[in-house]
């Protein structure tokens, strides 16, 4: 039986954007509690998963939640330069959660 | 107490053309105020650093103009916050300006307009370092030295409760602001009719985006917001659009480092304890919001610098063994406009789309690059002149890259225009900081007049 889905399939909302000059954030949004609270069980993002997945350095992340009242995970980090400085790829930071889309959850559990 | 309604069109007004739709039935449910704001730090340093704005006026004035007309006709406030995108003394102006040609042009009634400014002169910044109150740094950023303040071209700081909340005293009908958080706008609004801090900040912080805490997505639609001395309700005013327990609460986190808090200038919202409940198809009502008075009072301050003039050009890549030495191909060009312009003194920058253009090292598949890339090159130096050729270097000998086993030996990139086109000046944020103040008001100047 496969006990593993994508993480596009099981979130309703997986996006990301400037929070401020300095930092982009991630939410990570489930439409039921069970969903959420698999994922949670999963182990499949935590402080370490996500910055290995953006191969950032742990102290570039500033915050990890887990928001029960919007069935939400969401983390942030920052930018090695301010958004809109020449040569930022993406000024609003807003397409930064493609990585996450493909992320293998185990649903077992 | 009864409860005070707040209809918000638009998240960002001016950015797109709010929906006259979903408006016009949030003003037939019979507001008590129409408010929204039109700025925001995503649109990067450049306007603040030009003093431009990011928005086209044709958007800005749609805007204005269903709300003032709107607003006059049921005879209730208007309010706007951070005019022009930047909330620059100059967009104030502009605002105001558009404001009385409106109001001219459709021959309204007299009524009261009020503005403040939110500009701040480099001098007071640095009398305050001076001084040793130190400019404190935001996000890990160090606090400010004078040589960061003066790189910086423009500062502005961001207003709290408090200069609207004297307009409103003083009978504004319509009041421009300068650049203030997104939430005081809405706060101001309800702590003038005597709502308490921890419902009317709230009200501020879901209503600043209109229809961002409403699904399905869709932007630009009104939603009204009501508040009584116990709670907050958010209701969507487009047929299609419901304000949710998930939509609501989702939003309470957006843009924001984390879901519980968010500052304003003299306190701070705590959204830890709030609960969320669906009271009617399109509402939802949250209680158990608190408000935190700051201890000091500390203004946010956003700075932008100017970096250079900018050109920027494109190129094209699609023989596999170039994509494959992309990089040496770029190393190339540097070394070219290196031995024309020596090692310092211009910038050029590369983004490789195709590879990892959108995310940089971030990106987790940069070591699977496309079957085509493209190049896109800025280039920046102190002058437009050179500018121009900084960047025509650092493009034109993408095409002459000596890469050794290369079968294509009459180019070894695409143009889609064999020209650098001259892009805005590059800019950075040179402040994202607080300064520390004694009056809320010192660093927002008010003022009314009449029109009509």
């Amino acid at each position: 039986m496969n006990t593993r889905k994508k993480l596009a399939d099981l979130a309703k909302t997986i996006r990301s954007k400037n929070a401020g000059t300095d930092k982009i954030t991630f939410d990570i949004i489930f439409r039921e509690k069970a969903t959420y609270e698999t994922v949670k069980r999963s182990g499949a993002l935590t402080p370490e998963t996500v910055c290995e997945i953006l191969n950032v350095d742990r102290a570039r992340l500033t915050d990890f939640v887990e928001y029960d009242p919007a069935f939400a995970i969401k983390f942030t980090i920052l930018r090695l330069r301010p958004s809109g400085s020449a040569g930022d790829g993406d000024i609003f930071g807003a397409q930064q959660y493609a990585p996450f889309l493909d992320l293998m959850i185990d649903i077992s559990n | 107490m009864p409860s005070m309604k707040i209809i918000c069109p638009n998240g960002h007004l001016g950015f797109a053309p709010l929906k006259k739709g979903s408006f016009h039935l949030g003003v037939d449910a019979n507001p008590d105020f129409i408010a929204a704001d039109s700025g925001s730090d995503d649109i990067g340093p450049v306007p603040l650093g030009t003093d431009t704005c990011a928005s086209p006026k044709a958007w800005q004035e749609h805007d204005l103009e269903e709300m003032l007309l709107a607003s006059r006709r049921i005879g209730v406030p208007m309010m706007i916050g951070s005019a022009g995108d930047t909330g620059t003394n100059s967009r104030v102006d502009m605002y105001v300006q558009m404001i009385r040609d409106i109001a001219a042009r459709h021959k309204l009634p007299a009524f009261k307009i009020g503005w403040f400014y939110s500009e701040v002169g480099k001098d007071k910044i640095l009398g305050k370092i001076r001084a040793g109150s130190p400019i404190k740094g935001l996000d890990a950023r160090e606090d400010l030295t004078e040589e960061e303040l003066g790189a910086t071209e423009r500062v502005v700081a961001m207003a709290g409760v408090h200069p609207f909340l004297k307009l409103l005293e003083e009978g504004s009908d319509v009041i421009i602001g300068g650049r203030s958080s997104d939430s005081a706008i809405f706060a101001a609004a309800a702590l003038h009719k005597g709502y308490p801090e921890p419902q009317s900040y709230y009200l501020g912080k879901v209503l600043e985006c209109a229809s961002f805490c409403a699904e399905p997505y869709g932007a630009k639609e009104t939603v009204m917001g009501e508040i009584t001395d116990d709670f907050v309700e958010v209701t969507a005013m487009a047929p299609f659009q419901r304000c949710t327990v998930a939509s609501v609460a989702g939003h309470a986190m957006y843009e924001r480092s984390n879901p519980f808090h968010e500052y304003v200038a003299g306190g701070l919202l705590d959204m830890t304890n709030c609960s969320y409940d669906q009271v009617a198809d399109k509402t939802t009502r949250v209680t158990g919001m608190d408000f935190v008075p700051a201890e000091e009072f500390r203004v946010k301050l956003e700075g932008s610098g100017k970096v250079g003039e900018r050109f920027v050009g494109m190129a094209g890549i699609r023989d596999p063994y170039t994509i494959a030495h992309v990089d040496e191909v770029i190393a190339w060009a540097r070394a070219q406009t290196e031995e024309r312009f020596g090692k310092d003194g211009w910038e050029l920058h590369y983004n490789v789309f195709g590879r990892n253009g959108v995310m940089g090292d971030m990106e987790p598949l940069k070591d699977k690059p496309g079957h085509e890339l493209c190049i896109v090159v800025q280039g920046i130096a102190p002058t437009r002149e050179m500018a121009e050729e900084v960047t025509m270097t650092g493009t034109r000998q993408l095409f002459y890259a000596r890469l050794p086993d290369v079968k294509g030996t009459a180019g070894g990139v695409s143009f889609v225009l064999d020209e650098v086109l001259h892009a805005s000046p590059a800019y950075r944020w040179t402040l994202n900081h607080t300064m520390s103040v004694d009056d809320p008001l010192e660093l927002f100047p008010t003022h009314t007049a009449m029109i009509g």
